[in-house]
């Protein structure tokens, strides 16, 4: 029987090196092994040996069952090792090719560049309203400070509807509507269409946008109308942009100013862009008028506020490089796509 | 306005650059524009004086000169002119010089003979006639004066001074004058202002013998200053005044006139000069138009006058209109011995109303519209009499007639010091406040500010805080970030308009912005029936063209025209989307007339009692989404599955979907309106070819409309969680066979109703027409999955469901298929 089982050995431990794949390793498995196997086999003819024989022979048959289970055991590695090198080899495909298109759509750079700015009033605390683009003579004018004759209204060429309805020609409305309704304090950012009836060209459309900006409260002050407005634009155009105030005429804002930024292109030194002033007009503010207030209803001897206004196209092309306001409304794919 | 440099120095001692003056200027308040110089245009041209002239050899017409130019040697130029003469002072291009327009000289031979550069003309120094009445127009400029050889031209032609071009504010009427710029320059350098008293040498006679001026509306007319000057000497005027006018932008005509135009620059007072012969009377009236009036203006046009109009007029009828134009008979003529200078300050929102209803916008009318000071006119006026006598331009006859009903007094304004600090933010001394004040004009009259008569702009506190602020320097006050704590976040309606754009967005939708207004027209182009209300639009009363001259009730034509555009630009597909406003006029903009808004709180409260407001005249501005596709993806299917993508992120639930067959804008097979009860949120479908011919695509379509305001409305306010299934689920497959015209939305209603609460979903995966089952049939494969929530169901109750499905389905003629 020793001879048996040495012989049972031999003949595994050769065919499971010779085994191909990991399928005729367990068949040997099964055929050695197994309840029906060569090794039980022999070993259910163990009652015919003698009593000094059996344990010598059940030890060496337990030594041979293990043997052959190792080597079963570290030729299937073997085997699957190599079975998943050979795969990787085969897997193998051109990583250089262009990658698939996901779906993707995406949003106007007006909104891109609203969003940041949104982003960052409400982080000032400012709440952003809207309200009518077709607007009364009342709230576009009369209320802030422009009467029928005032000659401030020329610089605003304006679309009529009837005498008294019109296509607001500002975002300032929405100062008198706010005021109307809130009181004092106030911290808003009204963003919305406007009108004025300019033919379409590079740097003109007879509807643009704007948004304004509104604080009511105790102590406001001109220091904080520039703070607040160096912080936006620091945030918007990053902490190196420097800004300037100039003296400028609102009817609807006293002191008024206009605000410069330092130009993007040449960062001040002076170039086409900036007409060699080094400078970028970019918005109008200053200090709500007092009569403004009191139209509202607030006194302006215990309430002040500050105003402003931004041109949202002038701050998309800035922020992009366009040149040509027209592309903004032409919503060409070929433009949209460049932004997302 | 432009202001010559060297003019403002008459009233400030300006020493610096133009550079610097322009960059001060602007920061103190009068915005520089640019500023330029004509000699900047002209470089090497200096006076020539011609020693000798001798024919060309080679050419009749050419001579050669030889010219001193202030070198050691004369040099020899060839000139084609015929008007020099030996003695003449011209102006001469030397080799390498520099003519307006970018014209460069260099030495060179005509025929043969060495030219050493070029005799300028008027023209070719950019000058006309006008400017130098004296010379020829086709020669060579021969000039009036004597000058040293080799000066420079533009000396020699008062082409030297910078001209700045300020932008004035229409608060600062006082700043469209050379003296009122000078004044804030003399601040804003703080040098003393040097302004000017006029004075008017005795003449003779007496003004009032000859002209008589009445003001019979003083509402509209607040002062008439007149003189007279006899026995004019029309001539050209002096090259300083000349060349002060056209760097003003203004064409020098003759010495009557360029007083006119010279004192309107210097004092911001328009200023008219009449032929004396011409008024009827001797009298001057000035008073409104009469009914059926009309009058001829300079300009040559017949112009029927209206009873609010302001009218200069004589003994017979208008001869001009009020601050706007004159009549034709009120210039000055080579027969005029006599004419009339008037100084007049008539109410500039009466002259505003009145040049747009003429439509005759000028000068005049444009300064009168800003408002200018009535104290101004007299001044103005002895300035122009002063002028007359320095240009000898006429006798002046004594006496200025002044017509003054109610004087213009100063405006005083408290100075509270901390007022004004409390709205700059500053710390500013009563004394530092004052300093600033003082030099602009204004004086203290104890603790109030009196404010100059041509300042009044200046009305309270805040006016204070500007003029102390702009000197102090904007930049140089502080900033500071506000005290306070604010909170702020997007309203729920902003959040929800976010999510859904940024949604069609990951399906693949681009974001576009549209004009709101559009031609009429874009109602045939989607087909809209002729009596669609939404062809009730709001219109326009002014637009820029047919094109933009209603709001659209409608934004699917805005989406086409972006579809037909990135068509024609060859892109092999296109999917957008906008968030769209559309006007709906509303009802009550009728029942209200333009007069009702003469009282505008009358007007608040009549609308009140209905409970509403004014703003409710206003149209209704509803927001949209409008989709619109084509491409090889995109089919009614496609559009509509992201429609129902959408609504479902929007938490929209129970959508009935309801063919759409009105077969104009849409395909009349291939369209269809989502409703969620009675409320319509939209519409889903495929353009009608005959629509997409119109836009020129030749491909399909496909477009949704969605109402967005709705779609808020009928949000999913909170989303709740659904626990995970803890007990298995049961799967049928049934494939259904029914007349193609049974919609597949029946079935399902019909599955579901069957089916009860169990049926956890439904889903079509496969359909098939052909042989198998015959002409007019589909057959619709579902996969229907059946679980409960609280035990395993057993394959009895799925079978019960199934055959009450079944039975609900035969009820419309559908039936498994075999």
């Amino acid at each position: 029987m020793k001879e048996a089982l040495e012989s049972i050995r031999r003949t595994a431990d050769e065919l499971i090196a010779q085994a191909a794949d990991e399928k005729a390793v367990d068949e040997l498995r099964v055929r050695f092994l197994g309840k029906k196997g060569e090794l039980t086999a022999i070993l259910k003819q163990m009652g015919k040996l003698s009593a000094e024989e059996r344990p010598v022979v059940g030890a060496l048959a337990n030594e041979v069952r293990e043997d052959i289970d190792t080597h079963i055991r570290s030729r299937m590695k073997e085997l699957a090792e190599a079975a998943l090198t050979a795969r990787l080899a085969a897997e193998e495909i051109d990583v250089t090719l262009p990658g698939s298109e996901p779906v993707q759509g995406g949003l106007h750079p007006f909104h891109l560049v609203l969003n940041d700015l949104k982003e960052i009033f409400l982080g000032m605390g400012f709440d952003v309203v809207s309200g009518p683009e077709v607007e009364l003579d009342h709230y576009n004018f009369e209320m802030l400070n422009m009467p029928k004759s005032h000659p401030a209204r020329d610089t605003q060429d304006t679309f009529y509807i009837t005498e008294n309805l019109l296509l607001r020609t500002q975002t300032s409305p929405m100062q008198i509507r706010t005021m109307e309704k809130d009181k004092a304090p106030i911290r808003i950012i009204a963003p919305g269409r406007v009108y004025r009836s300019d033919a379409v060209d590079a740097t003109h459309s007879p509807l643009f946008h704007q948004v304004e900006g509104l604080v009511v409260d105790k102590g406001i002050t001109f220091s904080d109308l520039k703070g607040t407005l160096e912080v936006f634009i620091q945030k918007l155009y990053g902490p190196d942009t420097k800004v300037r105030f100039r003296p400028h005429h609102f009817p609807y804002t006293e002191p008024s100013a206009e605000m410069d930024m330092s130009c993007f292109k040449c960062g001040g030194k002076g170039c086409p862009l900036c007409k060699g002033e080094g400078w970028i007009e970019i918005l109008g503010c200053g200090m709500v008028h007092p009569k403004v207030l009191e139209n509202c209803g607030i006194d302006p001897e215990v309430y002040s506020g500050y105003a402003f206004g931004v041109g949202l196209e002038r701050i998309t092309m800035m922020r992009y490089g366009i040149d040509d306001m027209r592309l903004l409304y032409e919503n060409d794919l070929r433009f949209l796509k460049q932004f997302n | 306005m432009k202001m010559p440099l060297g003019w403002a120095k008459e009233f400030a001692d300006i020493t610096c650059t133009p550079q610097e003056f322009a960059d001060r200027m602007t920061m103190s308040g009068s915005k520089v524009e640019c500023w330029e110089s004509e000699a900047d245009q002209i470089d090497n041209v200096v006076v020539g004086k011609i020693l000798e002239i001798v024919p060309h050899p080679d050419s009749d017409h050419m001579v050669i000169c030889q010219v001193e130019v202030g070198q050691e040697e004369p040099v020899q130029i060839v000139t084609g002119a015929g008007n020099l003469k030996v003695g003449d002072l011209v102006p001469a291009a030397l080799h390498k010089s520099r003519l307006p327009g970018g014209k460069e000289i260099r030495k060179g031979k005509l025929r043969g003979v060495v030219s050493n550069g070029m005799l300028c003309s008027l023209s070719e120094l950019g000058l006309t006639k006008h400017d130098f009445p004296n010379a020829v127009e086709d020669g060579i400029l021969v000039l009036d004066e004597e000058w040293a050889p080799g000066t420079p031209a533009v000396t020699a032609l008062g082409m030297d001074d910078v001209t700045v071009e300020f932008e004035i504010t229409p608060n600062r009427p006082d700043c469209l004058a050379v003296r009122g710029l000078g004044r804030e320059a003399a601040a804003t350098f703080g040098v003393p202002f040097k302004d000017h008293t006029p004075e008017v040498k005795p003449g003779h006679g007496d003004v009032n013998t000859m002209l008589k001026v009445d003001i019979e509306n003083t509402e509209l007319c607040y002062r008439y200053c007149g003189a007279v000057v006899e026995n004019v000497r029309v001539k050209p005027s002096p090259k300083w005044m000349r060349q002060r006018l056209r760097n003003c932008g203004v064409r020098p005509i003759n010495n009557l006139v360029d007083i006119t135009n010279y004192v309107m620059l210097e004092y911001g007072q328009p200023m008219h000069c009449f032929d004396y012969k011409y008024v009827n009377g001797a009298h001057i009236h000035v008073r409104n138009a009469k009914d059926g009036e009309h009058i001829v203006t300079l300009d040559g046009v017949d112009r029927a006058l209206s009873p609010e109009m302001l009218v200069i007029a004589d003994d017979n009828g208008p001869i001009g209109v009020a601050g706007v134009m004159g009549g034709e008979y009120s210039g000055t003529y080579d027969s005029t011995t006599t004419v009339v200078f008037e100084s007049a300050m008539f109410n500039g929102p009466s002259v505003r109303t009145t040049a747009k209803k003429l439509g005759l916008r000028t000068e005049s009318s444009g300064k009168y519209e800003k408002g200018l000071d009535p104290n101004t006119c007299h001044k103005a006026l002895a300035r122009a009499l002063e002028l007359v006598q320095l240009l000898d331009a006429g006798d002046v006859v004594n006496g200025i007639i002044d017509i003054y009903p109610a004087r213009r007094e100063s405006r005083c304004i408290l100075l509270r010091p901390d007022m004004v600090n409390k709205l700059l933010g500053t710390e500013l001394s009563r004394e530092e406040m004052v300093n600033i004040l003082l030099p602009l004009g204004f004086t203290m009259d104890g603790d109030y500010v009196v404010c100059p008569t041509d300042r009044w702009d200046m009305e309270r506190d805040c006016d204070i805080a500007e003029e102390v602020a702009r000197f102090v320097g904007y930049n140089k006050m502080p900033s500071t970030v506000m005290r306070g704590v604010a909170e702020a976040r997007p309203t729920p309606r902003q959040t929800f308009d976010e999510k859904m754009t940024h949604t069609l967005a990951g399906y693949g939708l681009w974001e576009c912005e549209t004009f709101s207004f559009y031609s009429p027209k874009c109602y045939d182009q989607i087909n809209l029936p002729a009596d669609s209300e939404l062809r009730n639009a709001v219109v326009i009363s002014n637009p820029l063209g047919e094109d933009t001259s209603i709001m659209r009730t409608t934004a699917l034509p805005s989406l086409l025209d972006v579809v037909a555009r990135n068509y024609s630009a060859r892109a092999a597909e296109c999917a957008v989307f906008e968030q769209a406003t559309e006007y709906l006029p509303s009802a009550l903009a009728h029942e209200v007339a333009d007069n009702d808004f003469n009282n505008y709180s009358a007007l608040c409260e009549k609308l009140a009692a209905e409970g509403k407001t004014p703003s409710d005249l206003l149209p209704q501005e509803k927001q949209k989404l409008i989709l619109a596709a084509y491409g090889a993806k995109w089919d009614y299917l496609a559009m509509k599955g992201v429609v129902e993508k959408l609504l479902a992120t929007a938490g929209i639930k129970n959508i009935t979907v309801v063919r759409n067959a009105e077969g104009t804008t849409y395909h009349p097979g291939r369209a269809a309106d989502l409703y969620v009860e009675e409320t319509k949120i939209g519409t889903v479908g495929e353009l009608h070819p005959t629509v997409c011919a119109n836009y020129g695509i030749k491909t399909r379509v496909i477009a949704a409309d969605l109402d967005l305001d709705a779609m808020f409305d009928l949000r999913a306010v909170e989303t709740l969680f659904q626990p995970l299934p803890k007990h298995p689920a049961t799967s049928r497959d049934l494939a259904l066979v029914a007349d193609t015209s049974v919609p597949a939305a029946d079935m399902v209603a019909c599955i579901k109703k069957g089916a009860g609460k169990i049926l956890e979903s439904v889903t079509l995966f496969d359909i098939y027409t052909g042989d198998k089952i015959g002409e007019g049939k589909k057959s619709l494969a579902y996969n229907l999955v059946f679980r409960a929530s609280d035990r395993t169901l057993t394959d009895e109750e799925v079978d019960t469901a199934v055959q009450k499905i079944l039975k609900n389905l035969a009820a419309i003629d559908v039936v498994l298929r075999s």
